[in-house]
């Protein structure tokens, strides 16, 4: 999680040039090769299999209609908005904290950094619950919310803010390992130079932490869409309308809808493995950019 | 931190702007989203008496909940601390055919909706699924039993061991296993003495975070659990089924004793990298 | 709050739904689905028939007690049709959103279509199994879902008690009696649509406890041929109600139109539509015509036997009831 953007893999000339003390025999490199596999096919590949096996078992005009079914595509498109909202906004958190932390020096960073982590290690119930007893209608907040109209709860607005939530921590988490290991010399040159403080982080340090920004933007997007256990609890489950992806795929699977729901779901993991190729191809410029003698 | 604090000129007046502007807007967004709701839900608990809210958290019912979510967690974390590890060192170190894939789908239960995992999961490892059915005539029950909910938590905490671990592995400088391996040690002892204590900061990074993770599990266990009380039912289910019997104090009582449980892990995890990053 | 009202505005322009007066949410529990998609098309004709817009009517099914906990909430539903009368009983007493007399308002105890617990077996009936005896063997695996969770699994508790009650005669006979069929239960789902999955999809258990009419959607339409519906000799009559959220709808002023959805749910054409979704129609008349449809069950009714639902969920289901007794027996074996 911390700080794999910058993550140089060993490519295979590499390997060739290594003296044999460090390295294993061919059997040990072999046996260590299936086990790990054996554990990912278990554990990844199958159960990937099982979605768009259950998604295209009946065949892609099965799959269409359930994936363009009005209910389906509302719940679509209340995923995308959601995640319109939620990405940004933890984007722009995780920057601003980042930028607080790795450039200026305070007490109380570790607590800071410790209260960031929270919403990995809260349940996505008690998270659901939390919201319910302050804004719910016999929640603390909840009638003066009730008397001013304005519906939080059970709404759009309750889905927007327990994804916030949980997942808050993905950019922020990704940049400042990541803008600490860079430091601030690269800026105070800038500024040193007579450019503002804008143009400093707009030339400097965005082009610096492009790379980790985007990362950490394809994880909360990912983690947003998938959010379930929160939103299950504020959302109120109105079809084709506070339904997101995932509630309507609970719902399609309680209507005994089977292949619809892997439909819906192998869309979802559709999107899942496009923000892993963005990733993935994040990932190779950064090593393309790191082999470069260009590099800092 | 510690790195930054090193390369600090003493006493050099701060020429970087905008410490006002992003600490604020830091602070207020924590505060709006994260500090006042969690504050709030311990406040709701302070509403109950003493009494009730041991009551609450002690029951029986409760305490085997714990038991299970924890040692399920422990367990499942466990696993991916082994496997993740070898993960990890298999995508560094060797070449293979599929390599990317592999390592591309290494985040896909970051991904997938909890809920959708635990339906694919049921369905390959109930007894009628494509893995169920060949520990079925041993009388080997995955889905529905203990293990189901471990299968859930490894599933679900899978990624963090590998992506702890794997930069750590990517950045560990040859010449330390050339150096040791000149001085005569086999690469067994090379592995146990050099690379070892080097990943481990890391690994017990991901491993806690895996952990406290699978703690607060819930979308994709009820499916693979049996859900049976004092046997198979995780103590989020718990605190769902008191909400659903409007005993919100109840729930709220057992939310915040997972509430404890998840800050105690993670001043463990904060403690875990600073004391990394000291020996860094 | 700016904020929020745009947000708000965004979605409902981004929203399928229009003309807020003429829309209702009816709030109900899973095994409606069917039934209430069609029966709302059904009053959507019916309505303008009568000379007035097309209404739209929105739907959210969960857990009957988790759908009485969203309205209690906030959720602004302006009918609720539940599983039980004590979820909706829940909404006067905890959120005062109707009133003391609700379940007297609309003919038959407020329950338009009922529906009794029965037993599915599996094709052939290779365990034997008859009545609710058979249910206690040492070899029979039983599914049900929680009752703690499950409204529906509340009434086949009470169903299973009701019968050892009447046939031994006390309760601590018929406390023992139901903590040896829980004793039998290998996966305890907190919803009653997750059970039937368990026991169609996953094949674990040689008897599901259900609803009747999620009995009969299992043989004719989930697993055709099989399985079987066994009916016990005695069971409960179960009555799931309906009710207009009377706070909400004179918020939101849509008490015509509510009104007129659950009345509507009365006329012939509604009570043809419940028993095609193997509801029995609450109207004696109509329910005279499916006689073949639905098997004749010795029923009992939950006033009779349990003195109500309040006693009934104080007695068996709150914290400390039977219920907790019964988990507690089992968990020390």
């Amino acid at each position: 999680m911390t700080t794999t953007n910058t993550l140089p893999l060993t490519s295979a000339e590499a390997m060739q040039y290594t003296p044999k003390a460090t390295a294993e025999p061919g059997w040990v490199k072999w046996t260590l090769v299936s086990i790990a596999l054996t554990f990912l096919t278990l554990f990844l590949i199958l159960p990937l299999v099982v979605v768009l096996y259950g998604a295209f078992e009946a065949g892609m005009q099965v799959w269409w209609q359930a994936v363009t079914e009005p209910d389906a595509l509302s719940a679509i498109r209340l995923t995308l908005f959601v995640l319109l909202i939620v990405v940004p906004l933890n984007a722009i958190f995780g920057v601003a904290i980042a930028w607080a932390i790795a450039k200026f020096e305070f007490r109380g960073k570790t607590i800071l950094i410790s209260i960031i982590d929270m919403p990995f290690a809260i349940s996505p119930v008690v998270v659901g619950l939390i919201f319910v007893i302050l804004l719910g209608s016999q929640g603390w907040f909840g009638p003066w919310l009730a008397e001013h109209d304005v519906r939080i709860i059970f709404a759009v607005p309750g889905i927007v803010i327990v994804i916030l939530f949980g997942t808050l921590p993905f950019v922020a988490r990704e940049l400042i390992p990541l803008m600490q290991q860079q430091g601030k010399e690269e800026e105070e040159a800038s500024l040193t130079l007579g450019a503002s403080g804008w143009k400093t982080f707009w030339h400097v340090t965005l082009p610096n932490i492009k790379w980790g920004l985007i990362y950490g933007v394809v994880l909360c997007n990912a983690r947003a869409m998938g959010e379930f256990g929160a939103v299950a609890i504020v959302s109120g489950r109105i079809r084709g309308e506070t339904n997101t992806m995932p509630l309507h795929i609970e719902v399609l699977y309680n209507e005994y809808m089977f292949t619809a729901a892997f439909a819906v779901s192998s869309l979802l993991t559709g999107l899942a493995l496009v923000t892993i190729v963005v990733k993935s191809w994040i990932e190779w410029k950064d090593e393309r950019k790191q082999k470069s003698p260009s590099a800092h | 931190m510690i790195r930054e604090s090193k390369m600090r000129t003493a006493a050099l007046k701060p020429v970087i702007p905008g410490f006002g502007l992003t600490m604020g807007f830091s602070v207020l967004y924590l505060s709006l989203l994260l500090i006042i709701p969690v504050a709030g839900l311990i406040l709701f608990t302070l509403q109950m008496s003493w009494e009730d809210f041991w009551r609450a958290v002690s029951h029986p019912q409760v305490v085997a909940s714990y038991k299970l979510s924890f040692l399920a967690s422990f367990i499942g974390a466990s696993i991916n601390a082994v496997f993740g590890t070898l993960v990890a060192w298999v995508l560094v170190r060797y070449s293979f055919p599929g390599k990317r894939i592999i390592d591309g789908l290494v985040d896909l239960p970051f991904a997938l909706p909890t809920a959708v995992a635990g339906i694919a999961l049921v369905t390959l490892y109930a007894g009628t699924g494509w893995v169920g059915q060949y520990f079925e005539p041993f009388g080997i029950r995955i889905a529905y039993s203990q293990i189901g909910v471990v299968i859930a938590l490894t599933y679900i905490g899978l990624p963090f061991v590998v992506r702890t671990v794997q930069p750590v592995l990517a950045d560990f400088e040859k010449e330390l296993e050339e150096a040791s391996a000149a001085l005569g040690a086999n690469r067994l002892t090379t592995i146990r003495r050099v690379i070892f204590p080097a990943i481990l900061p890391a690994l017990l990074t991901g491993y806690a975070l895996a952990f406290a993770r699978a703690v607060g599990e819930y979308g994709s266990v009820i499916f693979i659990s049996g859900n049976l009380p004092y046997k198979t039912e995780i103590t989020p289910l718990l605190i769902v089924a008191k909400a659903e019997q409007y005993d919100y104090h109840g729930a709220a009582a057992i939310g915040v004793v997972m509430l404890g449980a998840a800050f105690i892990l993670l001043l463990l995890i904060n403690g875990l990298q600073w004391w990394a990053s000291r020996r860094g | 709050m700016k904020f929020t009202k745009i947000l708000t505005s965004t979605v409902f322009l981004l929203g399928s739904f229009a003309a807020i007066g003429n829309t209702i949410l009816n709030v109900s529990y899973d095994p409606t689905r069917e039934f209430y998609r069609e029966y709302n098309q059904l009053f959507a004709q019916h309505w303008r028939a009568q000379g007035h817009t097309a209404p739209t009517v929105r739907q959210s099914h969960g857990g009957s007690g988790s759908q009485a906990r969203s309205v209690i909430d906030g959720l602004d539903a302006d009918v609720v049709t539940l599983a039980l009368a004590y979820d909706v009983d829940a909404l006067r007493v905890r959120a005062n959103l109707i009133p003391q007399d609700w379940q007297s308002r609309l003919p038959l105890n407020s329950s338009p279509y009922t529906s009794t617990i029965v037993l599915l077996v599996r094709k052939g009936n290779p365990k034997n199994i008859q009545d609710w005896d058979d249910l206690v063997r040492d070899d029979v695996q039983v599914i049900t879902p929680n009752p703690k969770t499950s409204g529906g699994a509340r009434w086949n508790y009470l169903a299973a008690w009701g019968y050892a009650l009447k046939k031994y005669g006390s309760e601590e006979k018929a406390y023992q009696f139901v903590e040896k069929i829980f004793r039998n239960v290998p996966v305890l789902d907190p919803a009653a649509r997750g059970a039937t999955n368990t026991f169609v999809q996953r094949r674990i258990g040689d008897v599901f406890i259900a609803w009747e009419n999620e009995a009969f959607l299992s043989v004719e339409q989930l697993g055709q041929g099989q399985f079987e519906i066994v009916v016990p000799s005695v069971s409960i009559l179960a009555e799931p109600p309906v009710t207009v959220v009377d706070r909400n709808v004179d918020r939101k002023g849509t008490r015509a139109v509510a009104e007129a959805y659950l009345e509507y749910l009365y006329s012939d054409e509604a009570q043809h539509l419940a028993a095609k979704h193997f509801y029995r129609p609450g109207r004696p008349e109509i329910a005279k015509q499916y006689l073949d449809k639905f098997p004749k069950v010795n029923l009992f009714g939950i006033d009779d036997v349990f003195g109500g639902w309040d006693k009934a969920q104080n007695d068996h289901f709150n914290d400390g009831g039977y219920f907790d007794r019964i988990l507690e027996a089992i968990s020390r074996r």
